[in-house]
């Protein structure tokens, strides 16, 4: 059988339309040399040195640091206990809410700001109020407890720092398949005989297992992956991240960090393919089908009180430690002087520049996520709309540009582009410009973009794109008159995802950024190593405002603008 | 595009599939080769998987045929995309545009002509008149029902004036009643307008009362073309008999030969029968008899037994033993004929003439 004539006729179809084409071309350079490169520079770095050609070498160095081996132990330990715990922690608050009848409306109501927290404020500021409450300084430790040489710094800083920012990401991934679970299954199940608790066992536990192995893969990936929380409150205890931070800003080694990069991606890269084509793909391969109708709450008071009062107490206490930030700021000093003042708000603008940082951040970030949300949506729909030879490629680059930890990605671009591509001076000049951070904004942001692009997408069915098709549109004019219109939700959120996820983000840009660009988080994180909690709690208050009214004005849109008005009247 | 009505011909046509499962590549559409004369009402028919939406979607352009040619007129439009060919086609999920009115659907595709506002305006309420959508212009299509969803996708699709209307089981969303209804609807707007269509359907009842030809396939190959009495009434296989209507089939020897009639031996009987599949002597035949063209009575052609008889209303339908096979009777208008109960023995009867071996 010869599929050739079909497949030229395809081609044929595709390079009739040309802004079709000169969008793949485009899309494939910039995927190549922004994702791909990066990447592969820090291979060639770290296997081919000028004076032995290809060798291993640089690795037998690195691996001979012992600081380096404590730092992957470090990181597996931290890992594999936050994806645990994050797991389960998000487990309980999935069930307690798609299961149990909650009597409060405010039980609800702080289950919502638990979930919302994480995604609009900087990944690190858990750090802070972790130092600020339970430290040497802390209000709970020094003032309640009169404990006063507790160290929250190493291990189980991390630990439980990361636990508490990653679990809602695993709550809300849980929430959605428990919610596929169609409740006659277990209604069936106790028909048979089978108390709850052996319902949970035999019946949702099984069907929810490749979900839970999911979401702690992925929590896993992102604790191995983050830089700011370790570095804010790891103290002596260095990870991954950290310490190829270190290597290249204090040791000035760059083929050590690239082939430090190296490992750590392997590591990140593994599981990411486990989690992405093994796990995702059976958690949702059981969990198909949508429940058939709505399930009977669980209102035994044996259940219900004991697991409202866990959830609430828990979700309190991850709220208390966000609103401890805006007060760190407004505090004269923490631990010693509860005068309220708005001093360090001052100082934030008066001496230390804040104006600046908060335009600069602004404005890159501005600059970016109206880029990602269209570059996502435009992938989204080639990925999921149209057949082509490259497909797979835009696809696999783009969901790998997940998988990067920042810092790798950081340690690429300086090894990628300080002298140029392949260090020929191509482009040279894109290094230390407000360019290169818009563009990792961008590829850090992608995937996510992508992945909501993608699913809303799905939803859509490929005929009404065919129709419009079949009607005389091009691709563009179908692009524009009917998928980004229907998928207007989904650019809007990947709009504002992406703006936040820029202004809050540390860990590749921390390694790029110029004297010329001052940015908030990169202040932030000073200021918290240096001590100065007033300052940095300042900063952090004035981001979560920003990035907030960020989220609030996109809810506002979509409610006035968003496809759900259409369907609805 | 133009107003002038186009056939399509297919010439030596293969479309390759891979499973996604086995990755076996597989013919969905096999070396056919069809000519749909312009003005008629082509029906392709056959079971799931047979090929017939894939067939249409290359008319269409949304795939591309790995072997052969297709031509719209005397035109190869192999190489043109959907949206340059002169074809419209109207889905199944009908794929409105959710973010326009019925107005803006309509005129999606005139608007890309670049037409003038008030030619469009024109152009539109015309159709929408000739729908009997008039004065619904404003309406979100999700504030119609599915019978005037269905009509909207027609009319956006006649409004381009395409050479060929395709329709891609077009009823199948709607409910029994408005089923009958629409597809006298599409019958008639399409003999009003004169335009060739293409149809896809699994649904005889519609194939039968739309099409002037029907395209029976089976496993990606042309089965039998003919006009629906043609097919009902002289199936080219066994394949065509079992899926137009009900069809049973008898074992039966042929002792000879009777003019164009064979003679043949069931059950210990002889009888001459049209001999369809030009059987000679010697040959195992299948003799085929339709549900509704025997009954059972106490005298007839063949001795069987009754199995089964239920009332279903407007007739009575057996089951009955007779010559080593189960026979399905649909006895219409039973009221004054004497009923038979299972085990009890009858005869089949039946006009010779009606019957036929494959």
């Amino acid at each position: 059988m010869a599929k050739g004539q079909g497949a030229q006729l395809e081609r044929k179809k595709l390079l009739a339309d040309p802004i079709m084409v000169t969008t793949i071309v485009v899309l494939i350079a910039f995927l190549t040399l922004f994702i791909l490169y990066p990447l592969a520079i820090l291979l060639v770095d770290s296997f081919v040195s000028k004076e032995e050609g290809v060798t291993l070498s640089i690795f037998q160095r690195v691996m001979g640091l012992s600081n380096f081996r404590r730092a992957i132990t470090n990181t597996l330990k931290v890992g594999f206990l936050v994806g645990i715990a994050s797991a389960l922690i998000g487990l309980l608050f999935a069930y307690v809410e798609v299961y149990v009848r909650l009597r409060t409306r405010a039980l609800s109501g702080l289950f919502k700001v638990v979930s919302m927290l994480p995604v609009v404020s900087p990944p690190f500021v858990l750090s802070l109020s972790m130092i600020m409450l339970f430290g040497k300084a802390g209000i709970i430790t020094r003032y309640l407890l009169k404990i006063y040489d507790n160290s929250v710094y190493g291990f189980w800083g991390i630990t439980i720092v990361q636990t508490l920012t990653f679990f809602p990401v695993c709550y809300m991934m849980l929430k959605g398949l428990l919610k596929n679970i169609d409740p006659s299954l277990e209604e069936a199940a106790r028909d048979m005989g089978a108390s709850r608790m052996k319902v949970f066992l035999t019946v949702t536990l099984p069907l929810l297992l490749p979900g839970i192995g999911n979401a702690f893969l992925v929590t896993f990936i992102e604790s191995i992956a983050d830089f700011a929380n370790p570095m804010i409150i790891g103290g002596s205890y260095d990870t991954l991240a950290t310490t190829i931070y270190l290597q290249i800003t204090g040791a000035y080694d760059k083929e050590g960090a690239a082939a430090m990069a190296v490992i750590l991606l392997c590591i990140t890269l593994a599981m990411f393919v486990v989690q992405k084509y093994y796990l995702e793909a059976k958690s949702t391969a059981t969990l198909t089908g949508k429940a058939s109708r709505a399930r009977m709450l669980i209102t035994d008071r044996s259940v219900t009180v004991p697991l409202s009062i866990l959830c609430g107490a828990l979700a309190l206490f991850v709220v208390l430690m966000y609103v401890c930030v805006p007060f760190g700021a407004l505090f004269k000093t923490w631990g010693y002087d509860f005068h309220l003042t708005f001093k360090w708000f001052k100082m934030v603008f008066t001496r230390y520049k804040g104006l600046k940082a908060f335009k600069d951040s602004f404005v890159l970030s501005l600059i970016a996520s109206p880029i990602t949300a269209l570059l996502s949506m435009i992938i989204s729909y080639l990925v999921v709309k149209r057949k082509f030879k490259a497909k797979g490629f835009i696809e696999a680059v783009s969901m790998l540009a997940m998988a990067v930890p920042g810092t790798v990605l950081g340690i690429g671009y300086i090894r990628g582009f300080s002298g140029g591509v392949f260090h020929t001076g191509f482009l040279q000049g894109l290094y230390g410009t407000g360019a290169i951070l818009v563009i990792v904004f961008i590829v850090r942001s992608l995937p996510t973009g992508t992945r909501s692009g993608i699913s809303a997408l799905r939803q859509i069915d490929k005929s009404i794109e065919e129709s419009a098709y079949d009607m005389g549109a091009d691709s563009f004019k179908v692009f524009m008159t009917v998928t980004l219109p229907l998928i207007k939700d989904s650019f809007l959120s990947g709009l504002v995802t992406s703006f936040v996820r820029s202004i809050t983000a540390i860990s590749a840009i921390i390694l790029l950024v110029t004297p010329s660009y001052l940015l908030i988080t990169v202040q932030i994180n000073e200021f918290a190593e240096k001590g100065s909690y007033g300052i940095a709690c300042a900063f952090a208050t004035i981001l979560i405002l920003i990035t907030y009214s960020a989220v609030l004005i996109m809810n506002l849109i979509i409610r006035y603008f968003g496809t759900s008005r259409v369907s609805s009247d | 595009m133009s107003n002038e009505k186009k056939g399509v011909r297919l010439e030596h046509i293969s479309k390759i599939y891979q499973d996604p499962k086995t990755r076996k590549e597989f013919y969905a559409v096999k070396d056919t080769n069809l000519e749909i004369e312009p003005g008629t009402f082509v029906t392709l028919m056959g079971p799931s998987g047979c090929g017939k939406t894939t067939t249409l979607r290359m008319i269409a352009g949304f795939e591309s045929p790995d072997e052969g040619e297709i031509y719209l007129g005397e035109e190869p439009i192999n190489a043109l995309p959907p949206n340059k060919r002169d074809t419209a086609m109207v889905f199944q999920s009908y794929a409105l545009l959710p973010h326009y009115n019925v107005f803006d659907n309509v005129a999606y595709g005139l608007k890309l002509r670049k037409l003038s506002k008030v030619e469009i305006r024109a152009k539109v309420e015309n159709i929408l008149k000739l729908v009997q959508l008039e004065g619904m212009e404003e309406r979100m299509t999700n504030q119609l029902s599915g019978g005037q969803q269905q009509r909207v996708a027609l009319a956006r699709a006649l409004v381009m004036e395409p050479g060929v209307l395709l329709f891609d089981e077009p009823l199948s969303n709607l409910d029994a009643k408005l089923r009958v209804e629409m597809r006298t609807e599409i019958r008639r707007i399409q003999q009003k307008v004169g335009i060739t269509a293409i149809y896809v359907t699994h649904d005889q009842s519609e194939a039968m009362s739309l099409s002037d030809k029907i395209i029976i396939m089976s496993n990606g190959k042309v089965e039998q073309i003919g006009t629906p009495r043609e097919i009902y009434y002289h199936p080219k296989s066994r394949f065509v008999a079992d899926f137009i209507g009900e069809a049973n089939f008898l074992k039966a020897k042929v002792i000879g030969k009777e003019g164009s009639k064979a003679v043949i031996r069931i059950d210990g009987r002889e009888m001459a029968v049209n001999n369809y599949a030009d059987a000679k002597q010697g040959d195992e035949a299948s003799l085929v008899l339709r549900p509704e063209a025997v009954t059972l009575a106490e005298s007839g052609q063949l001795p069987c037994k009754v199995t089964l008889s239920t009332f279903m209303g407007s007739y009575q339908y057996y089951q009955a033993e007779a010559g080593g096979t189960t026979v399905q009777i649909t006895d219409y208008n039973p009221v004054n004929k004497r009923i038979f109960e299972a085990e009890q023995k009858a005869y089949l009867q039946f006009d010779p003439d009606g019957v036929y071996i494959l």
